[in-house]
């Protein structure tokens, strides 16, 4: 059987205890971690070259969890490609079919209702709340914090069962569609956000409680991990890492989508780029999403949640007894699907992670022609080498929980 | 005036009689009474399967989406400790339980299948999701299901299964392992003959075989 070029490279990554050359004082060991290692996040492989305890290279190895999505997505209608873009980054999932969706609408000129907009951003903004706790939660117990394990995923339940009682389901909803929501927020939904909303900047001052004052997690985080924001930018990070480093970079603000400029909300920023400022931004973020959820609860606007443009969303379920042109559209449109014009669309937003931009590129048909997925966690990981070169083996671990990939959207 | 008195209840009864064999003033017809009433008998087979069944460790290895959901059986909601399965282990030695938690790609099929063989025996296996079972809405060139290459326990639906699914799941396992004790794997699915390789037997002339051929896992 022939070898392929990919084959090659992959037998050509050697591991072996034997040292690999001298360093500056020790002889360099290339050491493998993953791609089953419980502190990687994931399936993500790490060859690292170590020079006693100092990581002097480091190689990360990806693809163990590649599914294909962006190929299945071409195989399938626009409005049934969303589930699997959910898949994508899966703590970020109203983030990727936010980004699937703008791409669609905007490829189709399709006009999305404000209330669809808000309750879009009162989705997302759950949605950031959400994937940080597990960030905060599994990153510290990297470093040794078990219990906020716990503490964290008490409030996660409380916004999967929001999640739940909108849509139905805790993770991969399929809320978010092609020209607004898939339903209205159900009744009772308001005072169960608003509970929490009013609960959630209390827990977070409690993590912050247990976090900052704990002197092994200040110790393992402070100037750990530093990047100045010049490096990550030639890199292409975006995100908290970014503004850790001092950036102010946020799309919401740089690029307003889905009515995010009708919000009052800050940008947290770091100063210095170590891995303690990472963790503040995203501990800051928590409160400014919840500040964005509050404001668009507060001005939910009346009106359809979804366009009424019946070419592209399904006709309501009582149109269906009474009207034959109801019942045509939903037939073209379960059985087809809607075709969008020729064209391309590059569609980014700010996700938990940084930036999420679908690229969608339509040739007519009901299917898209190629799409493809920006995900920050991708080109996040690139920034791991300038991280944690030249540093100790165990800030690795540290610097590699407050990088926040998620493989699931590496690979695709 | 009449003292009335409280009838002496079966458990003060039991009480005074544990009391007497302590004592030893139990004898005879007594005493075989006494040992036949409490004490209970079993195999030592089946009290080991129970006490496996209620400590099983499963390995802390995540995949994808389903791992997450997998995190949080273990979180105050669920509470997994409950049934004995939140001690996790990172290493394939100390676990007794993988849960294929996600979606399972052709280049990660084979690792899976070496942190398998790592384990030790007595060791069960779940499949947690679509994917994994069936390789879900993907369905594509990417992903292989895990049946494919190695023997599962229990499927656990769903995309991702709620965390209620899995600990459903778990006792299901549970139960299957107190029902039919001391099963290795190979055992229980009637896979000898499968070893990749076989100890050596002097006495034997045929050495170990292969069969699936040097390199070739295909329908392993």
């Amino acid at each position: 059987m022939a070898s392929t070029d990919y084959r090659k490279r992959e037998e050509s990554i050697t591991i072996s205890s034997e040292p690999s050359g001298e360093g500056e004082t020790h002889e360099l060991l290339t050491l493998n971690i993953g791609p089953h290692h419980p502190a990687t996040h994931g399936v993500l492989r790490l060859l690292a070259t170590l020079e006693g305890e100092i990581v002097r290279d480091i190689k990360p190895i990806i693809g163990y969890v590649h599914t294909g999505i962006e190929k299945t997505a071409e195989d399938k209608a626009y409005w049934k490609a969303i589930p699997v873009m959910e898949r994508m980054d899966y703590l970020a999932y109203y983030f990727n079919a936010m980004a699937f969706c703008g791409a669609v609408e905007t490829l189709l000129g399709a006009e999305v209702p404000p209330r669809a907009q808000y309750l879009r951003v009162i989705h997302l903004e759950l949605n950031r709340i959400m994937s940080h706790l597990v960030w905060l939660g599994t990153s510290a117990l990297d470093i040794g914090a078990m219990s906020m394990f716990w503490y964290c995923f008490r409030e996660r339940e409380t916004i999967l069962d929001l999640f739940e009682y909108s849509s139905g389901q805790r993770m991969h909803t399929r809320y978010i569609q092609v020209g607004g929501v898939f339903a209205d927020i159900p009744r009772g939904f308001e005072a169960k956000l608003r509970r929490f909303i009013a609960e959630m900047p209390g827990r977070a001052d409690q993590y912050a409680d247990l976090l900052e004052k704990n002197q092994i997690v200040v110790q393992r985080l402070r100037g750990t991990g530093v990047v100045d924001h010049q490096t990550l930018l030639e890199l292409g990070v975006t995100g908290p890492l970014l503004r850790a480093a001092g950036n102010p970079w946020d799309l919401r603000k740089a690029h307003p989508y889905s009515s995010y400029d009708h919000f009052d909300f800050k940008i947290p920023i770091g100063t210095v780029g170590d891995n303690y400022d990472r963790f503040r931004v995203r501990h800051a973020e928590l409160y400014e999403s919840v500040k964005i959820i509050e404001q668009a609860l507060d001005g939910l606007p009346e009106g359809p949640y979804i366009t009424t443009d019946r070419k592209v969303a399904l006709p309501p379920r009582h149109e269906l007894a009474t009207s034959m042109e109801a019942l045509i559209h939903h037939f073209k449109l379960v059985t087809e699907g809607f075709r969008v014009p020729p064209g391309e669309c590059y569609y980014p937003i700010e996700g938990p992670r940084g930036e999420y931009g679908c690229f969608v590129r339509a040739d007519g048909s009901a299917k898209p022609a190629r799409v493809h997925m920006r995900d920050p966690s991708f080109v996040n990981l690139q920034a791991l080498a300038p991280m944690v070169r030249d540093g100790y083996i165990a800030d690795l671990i540290a610097t590699l929980a407050m990088l926040d990939p998620i493989l699931g959207g590496i690979d695709r | 005036m009449e003292i009335k008195r409280e009838p002496i209840s079966d458990f003060r009864v039991r009480q005074l009689r544990a009391r007497d064999l302590l004592r030893g003033d139990l004898e005879g017809e007594d005493l075989e009474r006494y040992v036949e009433e409490r004490v209970l008998t079993t195999t030592v087979d089946k009290a080991v399967a129970w006490a496996q069944g209620n400590s099983i460790y499963p390995l802390t290895f995540g995949l994808a989406c389903c791992a997450i959901e997998m995190m949080s059986i273990v979180g105050s909601r669920l509470d997994i400790a409950r049934f004995g399965f939140e001690a996790f282990r990172g290493s394939p030695r100390q676990a007794d339980l993988i849960i294929l938690s996600g979606r399972v790609s052709i280049k990660m099929a084979p690792i899976i299948r070496r942190i398998w063989d790592q384990m030790l025996e007595p060791k069960w296996a779940i499949s947690m999701g679509a994917c994994c079972s069936s390789t879900g809405v993907f369905n594509n060139y990417a992903l292989v299901p895990a049946d494919k290459f190695m023997p599962v326990e229990v499927h656990v639906p769903g995309c991702p299964p709620r965390p209620e699914a899995l600990a459903h799941g778990i006792l299901k396992l549970r139960d299957k392992v107190q029902g039919r004790p001391q099963g290795k794997w190979r055992d229980r699915y009637e896979a000898r003959g499968t070893e990749e390789i076989v100890p050596y037997n002097p006495s034997d002339d045929a050495t170990g075989v292969n069969v699936f051929g040097s390199g070739d896992t295909a329908g392993a």
